[in-house]
């Protein structure tokens, strides 16, 4: 199977990075990038939606979200136990990993689209969905013992993140806009979505190769976690996905979305809620390990398991 | 010109950008009137900050302000944020115009 191009891009930042190229991507173009992305997302999230009765998938939506909360609750002491992480550290990550990355989202959805494989649309909406309970859980697994939380100022910064407006704006308009009246803006959203997602992805290479030199330091246990977590909690995603009687595209889908942690809502929400975690260590396994993982080895790990469990609930 | 400058304290803040906000509603609550933010990148006890991505990116915030609110201003921030974060501050004398601007 040929190698999705897309990815190709995120390895050539990777060795860029690793050759300490002098090539940077401006801060600005980042934001530009994932302001792009995110509304891309969920327009194409909010167009497929209008073809759905929300009601039909509300108990999906249910179901979803409360299987994705066993991955951080097992996370947890799995890295405070075995992995002798500080609890705030452990806390930390276990919110990384319950939480979703967009971009190993948008790369999975493309993949799907290479191989003609179609795949229920509205899974943006759990895209959203599982973006932040895992965050708030994360802050109760750190503060268990200690402290108290500003939980008026986390719920806000998880809230009113950009993620999750734009994410939520795109998915409304779209929705609201449904196919057609969403014609007008095809060409910039929708057409150009691939080469954004490539320019975006040979920055996360660059900004992956740049987070290698903290795991040096973490030790043999965070790599081994950052490996192993991911298909497990893609495995549990594609048995949900069975159950919920999703198709193969959506199973693919659901299961990176488990497999996935998030690196752009996760650490800021951390960094403001459980400051005495070390960021390095989270963003370290999320960005340094789990994204390449995912991107390389995962997705394509995914359908074909979802391929071989097809039908089996 | 000369005698109309007086003297004023100038305080250099410069700290992980996710602290903005937080540091912000501090600074108005112990009595800055004004401040400056600037990006900024760099290198220290954290490694690089290169600000590359948000998670990386280092803020300078300057404040002009009298002596009493700079200390309480350092005090806090000593307090609040320097046992987690990658944060330092420091205080130099500063002449300025109009002085009660600040």
């Amino acid at each position: 199977m040929p190698i999705e191009p897309v990815i190709l891009f995120f390895i050539l930042g990777l060795l860029a990075g690793l050759v300490r190229s002098d090539l940077k991507i401006p801060g600005v173009l980042y934001e530009s990038l994932s302001i792009f992305l995110l509304l891309a997302i969920g327009l194409k999230g909010g167009v497929e939606l209008s073809r759905y009765a929300l009601t039909d998938l509300l108990g999906q939506a249910l179901i979803v979200v409360l299987v994705a909360t066993l991955i951080p609750l097992a996370a947890f002491p799995i890295l405070h136990r075995f992995g002798r992480l500080a609890r705030a550290d452990a806390a930390s990550i276990a919110a990384h990993y319950g939480s979703v990355s967009v971009v190993t989202f948008a790369v999975a959805a493309s993949f799907l689209a290479r191989l003609g494989e179609p795949a229920e649309g509205y899974l943006v909406v759990f895209l959203v969905l599982l973006e932040f309970p895992a965050l708030l859980i994360g802050v109760i697994l750190a503060r268990r013992t200690t402290g108290a939380t500003r939980w008026g100022a986390l719920l806000h910064e998880v809230l009113s993140g950009k993620s999750i407006v734009l994410l939520v704006g795109g998915l409304l308009i779209g929705w609201v806009a449904g196919g057609e009246g969403i014609k007008p803006l095809d060409k910039l959203f929708f057409d150009l979505f691939k080469g954004m997602l490539a320019f975006f992805l040979l920055e996360m290479g660059l900004v992956a190769a740049s987070r290698l030199a903290d795991l040096r330091r973490s030790g043999p246990f965070l790599l081994a976690f950052a490996t192993v977590m991911p298909p497990c909690a893609g495995l549990l995603g594609i048995v949900t996905a069975n159950e919920l009687g999703l198709s193969v595209g959506g199973a693919v889908l659901l299961a990176t979305l488990y497999a996935s942690a998030s690196y752009i809502a996760a650490p800021a929400a951390m960094r403001i809620a459980v400051p005495e975690a070390n960021p390095a260590l989270s963003i370290g396994a999320a960005l340094g390990i789990t994204f390449p993982f995912n991107l390389l080895v995962g997705i394509p790990l995914y359908h074909w398991l979802a391929v071989k469990l097809q039908g089996v609930a | 010109m000369g005698t109309r400058l007086s003297l004023r304290k100038l305080l250099t803040i410069v700290c992980e950008a996710e602290l903005e906000a937080s540091i912000v509603r501090d600074l108005k609550a112990l009595g800055a009137k004004g401040y400056t933010i600037t990006d900024a990148r760099g290198y220290g006890t954290h490694g690089t900050r290169d600000a590359a991505w948000p998670s990386s990116a280092n803020i300078r915030i300057e404040v002009l302000c009298g002596e009493e609110s700079a200390l309480a201003i350092i005090a806090h921030l000593e307090e609040r944020y320097y046992a987690d974060y990658g944060i330092v501050s420091f205080l130099v004398d500063a002449q300025v115009l109009r002085q009660d601007k600040f």
